[in-house]
């Protein structure tokens, strides 16, 4: 949905989305990086299952939450892309699997 | 431990936060600049330490001018804590943040809100599917990660913001399939008797021509008074409809940028539990400031766009003269330097003033957009639509706390942030009451979600001083 303007001096990265190996940019946001790479929707809601993905990119809205290197419901567009980031996209609401 | 100490802290590294910063650094102030985001600049400069010359170059000169802000505050003699969340602020105003995943404490004895604006909601049908952001958003992506959208894209709204991106944009090669503006015809009329005061700032009024006729000259299709938006479409936003002049119009696009001006962020100020009044001209709500920001509570002063929308130069004046205040409260400066200091800052905020109401009028939002149709979801968190809020209304609720209690409007992540001014109005609209009246929702500590993680991991904080009970309704 987003590209970067042609002749970035900013140096390529690779992180992973659900596994995946995507490419990046250093300095990008992960919502940009994600958005770059095509990725959508970002998310499920948890109340009933709708696609999501940014709206404002400033920490607003909430809606470009992810995992981020095993942490929950990080605001991608607030966390700056790393090499090697492992990054999973949510499913909607959390279960908890019986004993 | 003793806590870190300062004379003065600033919450918000955009144009007021870091002239206020800058102001207090320079009267000798222990001065502490605090944000959230990993540099300064805010929104409106946002990355400007990072982003590179051919996007500066594309975002121009207005963009550029924060270059120098960042440039004068690395070298001024202050603290200045980045990628820091302030999330509490005690009574004493003791702040409370996260940063690198760790807790840290700090106490100042003036505190400056200098958190801006956001961009007010624009709820209608279809608005939540992946495909659809802010006008702003789309800046955001070219500011802080020199992105564009690659595919056709359409904006709709209005406001200087909306024309604004659609220029820069086309400077970008994005190729724009449409330009939908909602502002009714009737907004110019109520917008003529502010002219002669716009004239008086023609720098601002030729901008925006310069915006119009290049918009005009590269014939992208231009649609004007469109009404009742609704956007197409099932895991994606496909197209946008709207009536024109009565005619139905369907626009197909990859993007849609939506855009209805921006409004005052008052999260922090609520939570602050200052005084805020309804601005029936930015309909929006604003914190009740005197002319040195102060609010109702001592020690807490607002600036910049958090405190009216009136852009970033005008937001440097204000926080110079909110730091002028702090440094007069702590017994820094007298009255007669405070004075002399102040006039050239107040003679800028008056300049920069002139071009508001005009723009207020003739870009204030349309009747259907604050009082959206039933199905529009206007909770975006707990998905509680329009109608859900007017039941709400109909079953007794008299404003967005109960309205939140029984719907669950507002108690999503985003904490009533995309919600909170919809919410107001269709209440305000249902119940036949002025908006306010209706209020706003409490906003409690913390000011966003912290992991229980970082919290546990913290280490105890020094003794607090004796405090208020809490509040408990």
């Amino acid at each position: 949905m987003f590209k970067t303007l042609p002749g970035s001096a900013r140096r390529g990265i690779t992180f992973s989305v659900d596994g995946r190996e995507l490419p990046a940019r250093e300095g990008d946001t992960v919502a940009a990086a994600l958005l770059n790479a095509g990725v959508l929707p970002f998310r499920h809601t948890p109340v009933s299952g709708a696609p999501r993905a940014p709206l404002c990119l400033m920490g607003v809205c909430f809606d470009c939450l992810v995992e981020v290197d095993g942490r929950h419901n990080v605001q991608a567009c607030m966390e700056q892309v790393r090499p090697g980031m492992q990054v999973r996209l949510g499913a909607g609401a959390r279960r908890v699997e019986a004993a | 431990m003793a806590l870190p100490s300062y004379d003065l802290a600033v919450i918000g590294a955009g144009p007021a936060g870091i002239a206020a910063a800058l102001t207090a650094a320079e009267l000798g102030l222990r001065t502490l600049l605090l944000d959230e985001q990993a540099g300064p600049g805010g929104q409106i400069y946002r990355n400007i330490t990072g982003a590179a010359p051919a996007v500066a170059d594309l975002l121009g000169p207005d963009y550029r001018h924060g270059a120098g802000l960042a440039k004068r505050l690395a070298a001024a003699p202050l603290d200045t804590r980045f990628g820091a969340l302030v999330w509490d602020v005690d009574a004493d105003l003791t702040l409370t943040g996260t940063q690198a995943g760790t807790v840290f404490q700090a106490r100042a004895a003036q505190l400056i809100a200098a958190t801006g604006a956001i961009e007010r909601a624009s709820p209608v049908p279809g608005w939540t599917l992946p495909g659809v952001m802010n006008a702003g958003a789309a800046q955001i992506a070219l500011k802080a990660s020199g992105s564009v959208p690659s595919g056709r894209v359409v904006l709709a709204g209005g406001g200087p913001l909306l024309l604004l991106v659609a220029t820069q944009l086309l400077d970008a090669g994005v190729e724009l399939a449409g330009l939908v503006e909602t502002a009714p015809a009737a907004n110019r009329w109520a917008a003529l008797p502010h002219l002669p005061a716009a004239l008086g700032a023609a720098g601002y009024l030729l901008k925006g021509w310069n915006m119009v006729r290049r918009l005009r000259a590269a014939r992208i299709p231009w649609h004007r008074a469109a009404a009742d938006l609704r956007i197409e479409g099932s895991r994606r936003a496909t197209a946008l409809c709207f009536s024109e002049r009565g005619c139905g119009r369907r626009l197909e696009a990859d993007l849609f940028l939506l855009h209805h001006g921006v409004v005052p962020n008052t999260q922090l100020t609520r939570m602050l539990r200052v005084e805020h009044d309804w601005d029936p001209a930015q309909l929006a709500w604003r914190p009740r400031l005197d002319q040195w920001g102060q609010t109702s509570r001592a020690g807490i002063r607002v600036a910049g766009d958090g405190a009216r929308i009136a852009g970033a130069l005008s937001a440097e004046a204000g926080g110079a003269l909110a730091a002028l205040g702090a440094a007069h409260a702590v017994g820094r400066i007298g009255d007669a330097e405070l004075a002399r200091r102040a006039r050239p800052l107040r003679a800028a905020l008056a300049a920069h003033w002139r071009i508001r109401p005009f723009l207020d009028a003739l870009y204030r939002p349309p009747a259907w957009l604050l009082d959206p149709p039933d199905e529009t979801i206007v909770c975006r968190c707990e998905e509680v639509s329009a109608g859900r809020i007017r039941e709400m209304a109909r079953l007794g609720c008299q404003g967005p706390n109960q309205t939140k209690f029984f719907s669950r409007s507002g108690m999503g992540p985003c904490q009533g942030r995309m919600c909170g001014l919809a919410v107001t109005q269709i209440l305000a609209a249902a119940l036949d009451q002025p908006p306010q009246q209706v209020g706003a929702y409490r906003i409690r500590p913390p000011l966003k979600p912290v992991p229980l993680a970082v919290l546990a991991a913290s280490s105890p904080p020094a003794a607090a001083p004796e405090s208020e009970p809490e509040e408990t309704t």
